[in-house]
C-alpha cells in the first residue's frame, strides 16, 4: 500500500541549524491499516506526514503508493489520493464559504474524472448532506451557512469529512483533536473511528495520548530523533497498558516523560 | 428633479461601469488582492475596442480586448507568484507599462475617435441601455456559475484561507493566475463597451477607475450584505447603478465637472471608512 524506503531529509544541511528530521526510515503500511504515531516534539512524526503528503522531497530514499513511485510527485497531484488534517480546526475550511461550497471544492478536487469548470448536481448536494446527517451534529440544516460560524469541533468534524468525502487511500491526522476540548475531541475521534472503519482507509495519527494511541487503530510506532523506534502491531500491541508503553519507551533509553509532556 | 435623459444615461453607464466593480469583486473581495492593474486594463479594453472597431469589427472588439486585458492580468500575477514583487507593486508596474502600450495601440495618439465607424450601439437593434445591460447581466451571471465549478471555488478557498489552500496542495499561483486573468479582461470589457459608447477613446479615460470601482462595489455591499455569490454580484452591479446616480446629483446641483474626482475620492473614503466607524461603535 504505503512504503516508504530508506527515506532521509535533512534540514539546512551544512549550516549551525543543521537537523536530520528523518534517518534511513523504512514504513510499510498494508490496506486498512490504522498507525498511530507517538513521540516527543522534533522526533520527526510531521516531517514523516510531510514527506508522504509532498510537502517535502526527502534527500534520499523512496516513496510508494500502491506500487507506484510518488518520491519525485508535487504534493498537489498527491492530494488527490492523500487526506490531510492538522491540528489547528481552522486550518481545513475556508470561513466565508458555506458549507456546501467548501464540501463542494473537495469533492470535486478529489474527483480526478471532473474538468475545472465542473460543478455540483443535485444528486451529490443529496448527498453531502447525507453525509453531514451522519456526524450527528446537525450541520445538514446549516449547509447554506459560512463556515466561520462553526465552532472548532464541528470545523474539525467538517474537515474529516471533507477529507473522506471521496475515499482517499491514506489519511494522514495530524494531532487533529489536540485543539479541541476533551469533549469535543472525543466526539471526532469516535467519527475518525467510524468513517476510518466504514471505508477501509489506510490511516496515520499522530497523537500524545497513550491511551488513545492504543485504543486506536491496528499498529502503534513510536519515533524518536527521524527514526522508528518501536513498532508494535497486532498481537504484541493487544493487552498493552499505557503503563507497559512507557515502560517500553525507557528501556528503549528514553529516560524522560517528554512524550507525555510534549 | 432628474429628467429621463439623465436616468437612462446614468443607468447606462452604471451598466458598462458594473463590470469594473465585477472585475473588483473577483480580484479585491474573492481573492483578496488590491489590483492596481485596474486602470491600465480599463485603458487598454478602450485603446483594443476603438481600434478595432475601426477596422469595422465591432463585435470582435470586445473578445479582443477581453484577451488584451487578460494579458495584463497575466503580468501582474506572474510578477507577484512567480518573481516575488509584492501585489500591489505588481500592479502597478504593469500599469504603468501599459500606458506606453495604451498608446501604441492607438498608433502613438492620445486618443481614437469613431464617429464615422460603425459600433456595437449602432448595429445593436434595441436602445443602448437594452445592450449595456444584457452584457454586464451576461457577464454577471457567468462570473456567479464560474464560482461555483471546481476552479472558481479553488479561487475562492485561495483568498478566503490561504493556509486551508497550501494544506490541501492547490497550487494557489495557478489559481491567483486565473483570477487575475479573468477579473483584467472584465474590466477590460467594460473600458471596450465604454469606448463604443462614447465613440471615442481616450489615454486619460481608466484614470482613477479602480477607485470608482471600489466604491460602486462598497456601495453595493451596503445594499446586500452577506449572502450567496450571486446575491454579491448583483450587489455589485447595483452599486455601481448607485454610484453613476450619486454623480449625477453632484453634477445636478452645479458641481463644476472639475470637481468631480474629488466627490469620487470623497464617496469612496465614506464608503470604505462607514462600515469600519460603525463596527468601531459597536464595542467590537
Amino acid at each position: 500500500m504505503l512504503k516508504l524506503e530508506n527515506i532521509s531529509l535533512t534540514f539546512n544541511p551544512g549550516t549551525v541549524n543543521e537537523k536530520k528530521a528523518l534517518e534511513n526510515l523504512n514504513l510499510h503500511l498494508e490496506k486498512g491499516d490504522f498507525v498511530t504515531i507517538l513521540g516527543s516534539n522534533g522526533a520527526g512524526k510531521s516531517t514523516l506526514f510531510n514527506t508522504i503528503a509532498g510537502t517535502y522531497l526527502p534527500d534520499s530514499g523512496k516513496v510508494y503508493l500502491d506500487g507506484k513511485d510518488i518520491t519525485k510527485l508535487p504534493d498537489y497531484k498527491r492530494s488527490k489520493e492523500i487526506g490531510r488534517l492538522f491540528q489547528d480546526p481552522l486550518k481545513g475550511t475556508a470561513p466565508n464559504m458555506t458549507i456546501e461550497e467548501n464540501l463542494a471544492l473537495a469533492y470535486l478536487r478529489a474527483n480526478h474524472a471532473k474538468s475545472p469548470f465542473s460543478m455540483v448536481s443535485r444528486a451529490d448536494r443529496a448527498e453531502f448532506r447525507d453525509r453531514l446527517a451522519m456526524l450527528n451534529l446537525g450541520l445538514e440544516d446549516r449547509m447554506n451557512q459560512p463556515v466561520g460560524l462553526l465552532s472548532g469541533g464541528q470545523r474539525q468534524a467538517l474537515t474529516l469529512l471533507m477529507a473522506t468525502l471521496v475515499t482517499p487511500k491514506i489519511l494522514l491526522l495530524d494531532e487533529h483533536t489536540a485543539a479541541l476540548d476533551p469533549g469535543t475531541a472525543e466526539i471526532v475521534l469516535e467519527l475518525t473511528k467510524k468513517i476510518v472503519a466504514e471505508h477501509g482507509i489506510t490511516c496515520l495519527m499522530i497523537t500524545h495520548n497513550l491511551a488513545s494511541s492504543l485504543a486506536l487503530g491496528n499498529r502503534t510506532i513510536m519515533m524518536e530523533g527521524g527514526h522508528i523506534l518501536l513498532d508494535l502491531k497486532n498481537e504484541q500491541r493487544a493487552g498493552l497498558t499505557p503503563d507497559d508503553l512507557l515502560h517500553l519507551f525507557r528501556s528503549q533509553g528514553l529516560d524522560n516523560d517528554r512524550i507525555l509532556l510534549s | 428633479m432628474f429628467s429621463m435623459a439623465i436616468v437612462t444615461s446614468a443607468l447606462e453607464l452604471g451598466f458598462i461601469y458594473a463590470l469594473v466593480a465585477l472585475a473588483l469583486f473577483l480580484s479585491f473581495r474573492v481573492l483578496n488582492i488590491a489590483d492596481m492593474t485596474t486602470d491600465g486594463a480599463f485603458t487598454l479594453g478602450c485603446a483594443v475596442s476603438a481600434t478595432v472597431a475601426l477596422t469595422g469589427h465591432p463585435y470582435l472588439a470586445l473578445p479582443a480586448a477581453m484577451l488584451a486585458g487578460s494579458c495584463a492580468g497575466f503580468i501582474t500575477a506572474a510578477l507577484q507568484t512567480k518573481w516575488g514583487v509584492p501585489s500591489i507593486l505588481a500592479g502597478i508596474i504593469t500599469n504603468t507599462g501599459l500606458y506606453t502600450v495604451n498608446l501604441a495601440v492607438m498608433g502613438f495618439s492620445s486618443n481614437v475617435n469613431m464617429l464615422r465607424s460603425a459600433t456595437i450601439f449602432t448595429l445593436f437593434p434595441g436602445s443602448r441601455l437594452i445592450l449595456a445591460m444584457i452584457i454586464t447581466l451576461l457577464a454577471g451571471a457567468a462570473m456567479v456559475l464560474f464560482l461555483n465549478t471546481r476552479l472558481g471555488l479553488s479561487i475562492r478557498a485561495t483568498g478566503d484561507n490561504p493556509d486551508m489552500v497550501r494544506a490541501s496542495s492547490i497550487n494557489t499561483g495557478f489559481t491567483v493566475t486565473i483570477g487575475l486573468c479573468i477579473s483584467n479582461s472584465i474590466t477590460a470589457l467594460s473600458g471596450a463597451v465604454l469606448a463604443q459608447y462614447q465613440k471615442t477613446a481616450d489615454i486619460n479615460l481608466g484614470t482613477g477607475m479602480v477607485i470608482i470601482g471600489l466604491a460602486s462595489l462598497i456601495i453595493g455591499e451596503t445594499v446586500f450584505r452577506r449572502g450567496k455569490v450571486w446575491m454579491k454580484v448583483l450587489g455589485a452591479i447595483i452599486g455601481c447603478i448607485l454610484y453613476r446616480f450619486i454623480i449625477a446629483i453632484a453634477l445636478r446641483l452645479d458641481l463644476p465637472s472639475e470637481c468631480l474626482k474629488l466627490v469620487s475620492a470623497v464617496i469612496v473614503a465614506c464608503a470604505i471608512a462607514l462600515p469600519n466607524i460603525k463596527k468601531n461603535k459597536g464595542g467590537k
